[in-house]
């Protein structure tokens, strides 16, 4: 049966004569992240938050520093010690533990949001395609996260160094003066090498967190860490094998055994990670887990569009 | 061209068939009401229409097929689904950046133009705003698109009268141009009788009428009698009869006026009236139109 066809005065259409706007997939993209930012503070609250504990422990300890660094006697240089590098690599790690932690948490809530409060209705009324909506949640770890991680070491770096030379200048301490001998310049460009390295190893982490957070009803965490737990108790019972678990412990424990090599110190007793790149690029572990991490991602592309969506 | 076009449209979900072979086509220009009851297919017809779901049979939306080309189809066509879906995160300003942003043919001054009518401040995220203003919200950002296919999946819903009022109002008087095409569904079906150019009933996945307002108009008629008529009234084959307050009501399609005229009163149903008689009490193998 054919209804609605009796139109008197059939109305030229007004698109017709207007002229083809042009679209572009990288402004799109560019307002993907921007509302993603917009829903997911996180992303730049949580790495800031961390410094901010870190900055905080490290005022106490500028504040009791006389009593914690003693003036060296003579003969005892430095043997206790810890080396003047280690409260910046301590505030890194905790700054990088932190937003690796809301990555993952924000990759596992970006595509199942949208779904429970059903305002995928509303970013799939406009001319945004599943594709970019997924690449900028992919962006989001990736770039923006690795970004503003990157900016807040070189921000409390810059500071711990600053509050160093301050304390040393009014106590006359040299143990404070002994915090800025430090080469910050290639601390932060070792970890520029390691933010850009990392967010590219850890793609497939971030490809399934995207897949079980769009593809679980709820419970995306247990299901995003089950699903491996399962695969390697089946194995294990079955096969008397460990691959998958060690396939896993590699993924998450690998990436800096490829993109840094571990030169014996001059001194001997700190062990001195080099960039490698060259090595990076050729350990098999980076190019298979690219692919994986594109399988992953374009399986979160399908289920995006072929879910219904409510 | 026609606006929407299917044939054999159809869509099954596990041993359901949510669209059993649908066949329409809408021309540029009309407001199509699409009207039946909970889980006949509107939802599913709106959602193939839209590309959110692939289907069975043939299906061009403004030259498109919607499943293909989502996206690029979503430069001419514009969704409301119904009040809630706005995320509660979202600013109102960042709405208009977000939506100019990604949308080239969102003109921005309109949005705040319609806005600036409201009492909706910029700062305000939707979760602060009532439902009355998120469906302004939504309806100032969906206006100021300038698309040629509107659809409204229960526009409407929850809001309250002046609310419901208001929004068919601004629909017609600032959108509605004669080169756009507007397809609606809602279950409030008295309050778009006056703002349908076409109507649609639609049950189990069938269309079970599809005529034009003036169609409907010419043919359907309501006659209320006293009791002393309605054996008469009845003679003349109505297609459904209720009682009220002790007169008889009958719904006659294709009577002629002139015949009804003496044994009562003749006015032109209401859309519920005869969505009552056509889909409310029929049998399963029931086919009006």
């Amino acid at each position: 049966m054919t209804a609605m066809t009796d139109t008197d005065t059939p109305v030229p259409m007004a698109a017709d004569a207007a002229p083809p706007v042009p679209r572009s997939a990288m402004r799109t993209l560019y307002w993907s992240v921007r509302r993603e930012l917009w829903e997911n503070r996180a992303i730049w609250i949580a790495p800031v938050a961390a410094a901010g504990v870190v900055m905080f422990g490290f005022l106490l300890a500028l504040a009791r520093l006389p009593a914690r660094f003693p003036a060296p006697r003579p003969g005892h240089h430095a043997v206790t010690m810890p080396p003047p590098e280690a409260p910046y690599a301590f505030a890194a790690a905790v700054i990088l533990v932190t937003a690796a932690i809301t990555g993952l948490f924000y990759c596992l809530g970006a595509l199942g949001a949208e779904r429970r409060d059903r305002s995928i209705l509303f970013w799939k009324s406009l001319p945004v395609s599943d594709t970019v909506t997924v690449a900028s949640k992919l962006v989001v770890p990736m770039v923006v996260l690795t970004a503003v991680t990157y900016a807040t070491i070189v921000a409390t770096f810059s500071l711990i160094l600053g509050l160093s030379a301050a304390a040393a200048a009014v106590s006359g301490s040299p143990n404070a003066a002994a915090l800025t001998h430090v080469d910050l310049v290639r601390m932060l460009l070792d970890l520029a090498y390691f933010g850009i390295t990392a967010a590219i190893w850890y793609l497939p982490l971030w490809g399934w967190c995207l897949l079980i957070g769009g593809w679980a009803r709820r419970a995306a965490f247990l299901w995003a860490v089950g699903v491996p737990i399962a695969l390697t108790v089946v194995e294990r019972i079955a096969f008397d094998t460990g691959f998958v678990a060690h396939a896993i412990g590699a993924r998450l424990l690998g990436g800096v055994d490829q993109s840094f090599y571990e030169a014996p110190h001059p001194k001997g007793t700190w062990g001195e990670p080099h960039p490698d790149l060259a090595g990076f690029l050729a350990s098999p572990g980076l190019w298979i887990g690219l692919a994986v991490g594109a399988v992953l991602v374009a399986a979160a592309i399908w289920q995006r569009r072929y879910r219904d969506p409510v | 061209m026609a606006c929407i076009e299917a044939r054999g449209l159809r869509k099954r979900y596990g041993a359901t068939m949510a669209l059993d072979g649908i066949d329409l086509a809408v021309e540029p220009g009309r407001i199509l009401g699409l009207i039946g009851p909970n889980g006949a297919g509107k939802s599913t017809a709106l959602k193939a229409i839209l590309g959110l779901t692939p289907f069975e049979g043939e299906l061009t939306v403004l030259g498109r097929n919607p499943w293909a080309e989502r996206d690029a189809l979503m430069l001419d066509v514009a969704f409301i689904a119904d009040v809630a879906v706005l995320p509660r995160w979202l600013r109102v300003a960042d709405a208009l950046d977000y939506v100019a942003g990604v949308h080239p043919r969102f003109d921005r001054a309109r949005a705040e133009a319609f806005l600036a009518r409201t009492t909706i401040k910029r700062r305000s995220r939707v979760r602060e705003l009532s439902k009355g203003m998120v469906a302004q919200l939504h309806l100032a950002l969906v206006m100021a698109i300038d698309a040629r296919l509107l659809v409204l999946d229960e526009p409407t819903l929850g809001l309250d009268l002046l609310y419901r009022k208001q929004f068919y109002d601004t629909l017609l008087n600032d959108y509605f141009d004669h080169s756009r095409t507007i397809v609606v569904t809602t279950h409030q079906v008295e309050e778009v009788q006056h703002v349908l150019t076409d109507l649609m009933f639609i049950d189990r996945g069938r269309i079970v009428l599809g005529c034009s307002m003036d169609d409907f108009e010419a043919r359907y008629l309501e006659l209320t009698t006293t009791p002393a008529n309605a054996d008469a009234a009845r003679a003349l084959k109505p297609i459904h009869e209720r009682q009220l307050l002790g007169r008889s009501a009958f719904l006659f399609d294709g009577v002629d006026r002139e015949r009804l005229a003496p044994l009562g009163e003749v006015r032109t149903p209401s859309i519920a009236d005869l969505f009552v008689a056509v889909i409310g009490g029929a049998q399963p193998d029931r086919n009006a139109a």
